[in-house]
């Protein structure tokens, strides 16, 4: 697999650069936001910043990986009746990740507006613990991409 | 899978984690901007960032060079590979002085000194970025 990657045709580089580009960004995004909503001590600035960070940061950074994952699949995969594992697993992460990532997303946007009108950071420390379970799945599958698993 | 799958699997981690950090460090420029001084949770930002560019700048190094000597295909001697090792220091170089500067309480540091820190970290991830080209390109491979 390894030597099949080295030989890849010149036209599958610019849709591997998408979507490389965008899963780094989407791990910092998580990265960022998880850890700055850990480490908000309760101050509003910060728990706003976390959650700008999956929003601004995460969100269009999933965008260009699954843009980049699509473009790439049917250049690599487009004739192909059967997926390798590792391409199953790109897939779920990727979709059970976005559906985590939105409830994240819309849960945290209403933890920001009850902070506006004096509320706790709970639904912002759900967010976070989404997050959490989302790195720990990227890492996973960033390890399926890399080791290619049958 | 063989230990060359493994390597590239870590090789590939370790890329994921220095991408993290220069986001986490972004994130740190935005929070000093955003409060004006340094507090508990910049420290901790910091030192999740530096233990994520920790991780990532020594596992992309020594996990890509082993597979440069494991892999028939590439040598590491390869013009793309030694770009790539340029690259990797001269962004790492830049990364560190942007920290240096900034210093153990970023809260204190200037607005010039802030302004020169986050310069220093644009190119450094610019650096990154086109790391990243020549890993997928491998121009002359």
């Amino acid at each position: 697999m390894t030597l099949l990657a080295a030989i890849r045709p010149d036209s599958w580089n610019f849709p591997l650069f998408l979507h490389v580009l965008g899963a780094t960004v989407l791990v910092g995004g998580l990265l960022s936001g998880a850890a700055t909503l850990a480490l908000a001590h309760g101050q509003e600035r910060y728990l706003r910043l976390g959650y700008w960070s999956l929003l601004a940061i995460a969100l269009p950074g999933y965008v260009l990986m699954r843009i980049g994952a699509e473009w790439i699949y049917s250049k690599e995969f487009g004739d192909s009746d059967e997926d390798p594992a590792w391409v199953g697993i790109g897939f779920m992460t990727a979709d059970i990740g976005l559906l985590l990532l939105l409830i994240a997303l819309i849960i945290g946007g209403i933890g920001v507006y009850r902070l506006r009108r004096g509320g706790g950071p709970g639904l912002l420390k759900g967010s976070m613990a989404i997050s959490l379970v989302l790195l720990a799945a990227y890492v996973v599958a960033v390890w399926a991409m890399g080791a290619k698993p049958d | 899978m063989s230990l060359d799958d493994w390597i590239l699997a870590f090789h590939l981690l370790s890329a994921f984690a220095l991408v993290a950090a220069m986001t986490v460090f972004w994130v740190v420029f935005v929070a000093l901007r955003e409060s004006g001084g340094a507090d508990a949770t910049v420290a901790g930002l910091m030192r999740v960032g530096a233990i994520a560019v920790g991780i990532g700048s020594l596992g992309t190094l020594v996990f890509g060079i082993w597979l440069a000597i494991s892999l028939d295909a590439y040598q590491v001697w390869d013009g793309w590979v030694i770009a790539a090792i340029v690259l990797w220091a001269i962004a790492v170089a830049t990364g560190k002085r942007s920290g240096d500067i900034l210093g153990a309480d970023p809260g204190a540091a200037s607005e010039e000194t802030k302004r020169r820190a986050l310069l220093l970290h644009g190119i450094a991830s610019v650096l990154v970025v086109l790391v990243l080209v020549d890993m997928i390109w491998k121009p002359g491979a």
